[in-house]
């Protein structure tokens, strides 16, 4: 095997076991610090895809921001180590089992049924994108000309969103 | 490819073996002789009240949604200022809406007080 699927490899393995981790951490805080794990293996996967604008996203909004965000939320509800919740939750331990179910059910459907690698390739070969000078510029020339509604729109929902959490956390408005 | 990344694996490796040697020669050398007061928490020399791990304000998860979308608005700049000479005026006009939008939601944090810690 060559080097490349070997790195990819042994980064998904990683991520995997992290993330299995991040259920298992009876300390919450434990728990969000493999999740960083997961996300900087997963940013790493991306750059062996050649996805290198999607890595730096994965560092900057997931390592950083959401990161950020799952710490506040651990932080805002009263700290230590505890038994798993869901385990003395009978209602939600069966609703986890359910969808758990449905989502493992789903996977196999798509790993069975589709040809992997074998789907419709976009207009974008790699040699285009080296063309135009790389990921970020054959993105940004996409981006803000065919899908210029789509950016505007992300724009609306970070405003609803923005008001949305100040409306949530102010009770005096 | 693959190879293009290999000054980030050297990095890597010294920042490891940097860590494991800094860690391991202390351990080694450094003379040990632990007692309650050197046990305690550092707070800035003040001394520690109550548990690290406690319930904090929920002004603290507004700021942290706010630093979010904006991180979110970070990234979009990311490809617009990359392909700014080819987008030109068109490209500008555009990218002021989604900025004048988010300020939208940042003056709204400023008038809610979202921002006040006080």
């Amino acid at each position: 095997m060559e080097l490349h699927s070997l790195l990819f490899l042994a980064f998904a393995a990683v991520a995997l076991i992290a993330a299995v981790l991040v259920l298992l951490s009876r300390n919450p805080v434990h728990s969000v610090l493999f999740m960083l794990l997961t996300f900087v293996n997963v940013a790493a996967m991306f750059v062996l895809l050649q996805a290198e604008f999607i890595a730096v996203i994965q560092i900057l909004v997931y390592s950083g921001a959401i990161l950020v965000l799952f710490l506040f939320v651990v932080m805002l509800l009263a700290g230590g180590e505890r038994p798993l919740p869901v385990l003395n939750q009978p209602l939600q331990a069966r609703a986890a089992v359910i969808v758990g179910l449905v989502l493992v059910s789903e996977l196999a459907l798509v790993v069975l049924t589709s040809t992997v690698g074998g789907g419709r390739r976009g207009p974008d070969s790699p040699e285009r994108i080296a063309a135009v000078g790389g990921n970020i510029e054959a993105l940004g020339r996409q981006l803000y000309t065919t899908w210029l509604l789509p950016f505007e729109i992300a724009s609306v929902l970070l405003l609803v969103a923005a008001v949305g959490a100040i409306y949530l956390a102010k009770e005096d408005l | 490819m693959v190879s293009d990344y290999g000054p980030v694996a050297i990095f890597f490796v010294i920042v490891i073996g940097f860590a494991a040697v800094s860690l391991g020669l202390s351990r080694l050398l450094a003379p040990r002789n632990p007692s309650r007061v050197k046990g305690e928490t550092y707070e800035s020399g003040i001394e520690p009240t109550g548990e690290a791990q406690r319930r904090f304000d929920i002004r603290y998860y507004t700021i942290a949604m706010l630093f979010v979308l904006f991180d979110i608005e970070a990234i979009f700049l990311y490809p617009w200022a990359v392909t700014y000479d080819v987008l030109g005026w068109y490209g500008f006009v555009e990218m002021m809406l989604f900025i004048v939008l988010l300020l939208a939601a940042y003056a709204y944090a400023w008038r809610k007080g979202a921002l006040d810690l006080g």
